[in-house]
């Protein structure tokens, strides 16, 4: 049984208005438990809203969107319980910091899940162990750490409810090189500690083809391709007529083939590249 | 070649910060007139704190920040300093002030008292420089993210100034949006001769600056053109940056035993290196 299945799902804003507009039409997916899928695709293809119809922040105007093969709408108390299961962190998460500690942030979420003062003490430190927040945070104001603590703690926050599903819209957004391989690390670890499904929404070709193993690409509130990353970057032309890019490594392959070098099609990181280069080197040093 | 923004010894911390180290600890740098300057360093390091001093919202506490020799400590001169460099900021949501476009991009003209006429002119050069003429009379929240920041940078432009400084404009754009913001501001830098001073992440935006500098903990440890600093990747590595994928690549080869022209770093110059050094 697939871990989210959405059937026709579509969503309008603004209906029956001048601003009327269709954000979602007919979308069909599964996503099976402990998948890794990044969602890419142009502003206003319809990522953000898809997502937030998973933990039901937003409801459909027709179609149905179904978790662990319940459907979401059947309840409001299912609803509400949905919100603890599929953990949604929205682009900049620091933004949405409240509490006076930092602890008392992270914990908000078990705070109201009805859970003891000592398991909600082991979610925080273990969240909170998860994304590289030290303990020596724990007293200190959200509003005095730095951008990238800020960061760490919100997500934090969203991973002390354990969700079975964690759901990232671009977590790395304007996170230098080192923050962003370490958010992208934690996220990784967290999926193989818990087994967790991840969905990464992100603008980042390089960052979505270093760890992603499942593509989806929406494009005018449609999914148009859903596939390896393989298989998505080989269609470089179709990507970029409908707004978006392959990572620089694909292009720079591309060229290389041009050029009569025999790189392999599926090459769409840097590492994968300098494989293929360096065995290159070392057939034509053979003959 | 002159500099128009020259930044001599600047001691900087915000209040409250008096027990801990300055965010910007001793910077010097020159922008020259006319050049597309890129600025890269770790968060923290103090890029973004440097930006707002170069149009005077922040005034340092030593040193000093000259716009084409005005002091920006000299309040007399700020409405000066200000039509000189213009800033684009990262979240063009928040730049956004009017609810019709041309009435946005108007706003500073109408601000600095330009008779109606002038202001019209204006607007419609700024809008046609970055190709956002035909959006005039639309609803700027209903524009996409790099629609957006062409607009905000169409507000900055209708004030003509000679350099505009853009701190990680392109952080919440889509590739396509992306491109043409930074495709933008190369364009108005090489065809309009206006200096560009970006602040960025992403590395291979870097690739055709005229200048890179690179910070870390408010000092500038590294400058030059982008071949000279992206050869040093070990000492980019340590300061917790990267270089662009082309030039991670050649790195990683000539781990592997190749050679290759010193100051490859496109696309293109990479692929015939490559190509060259496989024949």
């Amino acid at each position: 049984m697939p871990t989210i299945k959405t059937q026709t799902l579509t969503h309008v804003y603004s209906m029956g208005t001048p601003f009327e507009s269709v954000a979602l039409e007919n979308v069909n997916i599964e996503i099976a438990q402990g998948e890794f899928v990044g969602l890419i695709g142009h502003t206003g293809s319809g990522k953000s809203t898809f997502v937030q119809h998973l933990n039901g922040l937003l409801l459909p105007t027709s179609g149905r969107v179904f978790l662990d093969g319940t459907d979401l709408n059947s309840s409001k108390k299912l609803r509400h319980e949905m919100r603890f299961k599929v953990g949604l962190v929205f682009q900049y998460p620091e933004y949405q910091l409240f509490e006076d500690t930092v602890y008392k942030d992270i914990s908000f979420g078990p705070r109201n899940m009805k859970l003891s003062k000592s398991e909600i003490d082991e979610r925080v430190r273990e969240a909170a162990g998860f994304v590289g927040v030290s303990e020596a945070l724990f007293d200190k104001s959200p509003l005095e750490i730095s951008g990238g603590q800020k960061r760490r703690v919100a997500i934090a926050g969203v991973i002390a409810m354990r969700p079975s599903v964690l759901v990232l819209d671009e977590p790395t957004a304007g996170l230098d090189p080192e923050g962003c391989e370490s958010i992208l690390k934690n996220i990784s670890n967290y999926r193989t500690a818990t087994g967790a499904t991840i969905i990464l929404v992100s603008h980042s070709m390089e960052d979505i083809a270093r760890i992603a193993k499942r593509l989806i690409v929406f494009e005018g509130g449609h999914i148009v391709i859903d596939g390896s990353p393989e298989e998505v970057f080989s269609q470089a032309d179709r990507l970029k007529s409908i707004g978006l890019d392959v990572p620089i490594a694909t292009d720079l392959a591309t060229r290389l083939r041009e050029l009569n070098i025999d790189v392999p099609e599926c090459c769409y990181t840097v590492p994968q590249l300098r494989d293929a280069i360096l065995s290159l080197k070392k057939e034509g040093t053979r003959c | 070649m002159k500099p128009i923004i020259q930044v001599k010894d600047v001691v900087f911390r915000y209040d409250g910060e008096e027990n801990l180290p300055p965010v910007l600890n001793g910077t010097t740098l020159d922008i020259i007139e006319g050049s597309f300057v890129v600025i890269l360093g770790h968060n923290g390091s103090g890029k973004s704190t440097l930006a707002k001093h170069f149009n005077g919202i922040l005034t340092p506490d030593e040193g000093c920040i000259l716009v084409d020799g005005m002091d920006t400590r000299d309040e007399a001169r700020l409405l000066d300093i200000r039509r000189t460099v213009g800033m684009v900021f990262q979240n063009p949501d928040n730049q956004m002030v009017a609810s019709v476009v041309e009435d946005d991009v108007a706003f500073a003209p109408e601000n600095l008292g330009f008779p109606p006429d002038e202001i019209r002119t204006r607007v419609d050069e700024a809008l046609k420089l970055v190709d956002m003429y035909d959006y005039r009379l639309h609803s700027p929240h209903l524009l996409s993210g790099g629609q957006k920041q062409r607009v905000a940078i169409a507000g900055v432009i209708a004030m003509r100034p000679r350099c505009i400084v853009l701190d990680e404009p392109t952080a919440m754009l889509d590739p396509a949006g992306r491109h043409e913001v930074i495709g933008t501001i190369k364009r108005l830098c090489r065809e309009n001769g206006i200096t560009i001073v970006l602040i960025t992440h992403h590395m291979n935006e870097a690739i055709d600056a005229d200048r890179v500098f690179v910070m870390s903990n408010g000092k500038i440890v590294s400058e030059g053109t982008p071949r000279e600093v992206f050869s040093n990747v070990e000492a980019l590595k340590a300061e917790g940056l990267t270089v662009p994928d082309t030039a991670e690549l050649l790195y990683e080869l000539k781990l592997g035993g190749f050679k290759f022209p010193e100051g490859t770093l496109s696309l293109e110059e990479t692929a015939q290196a490559i190509a060259a050094a496989l024949k």
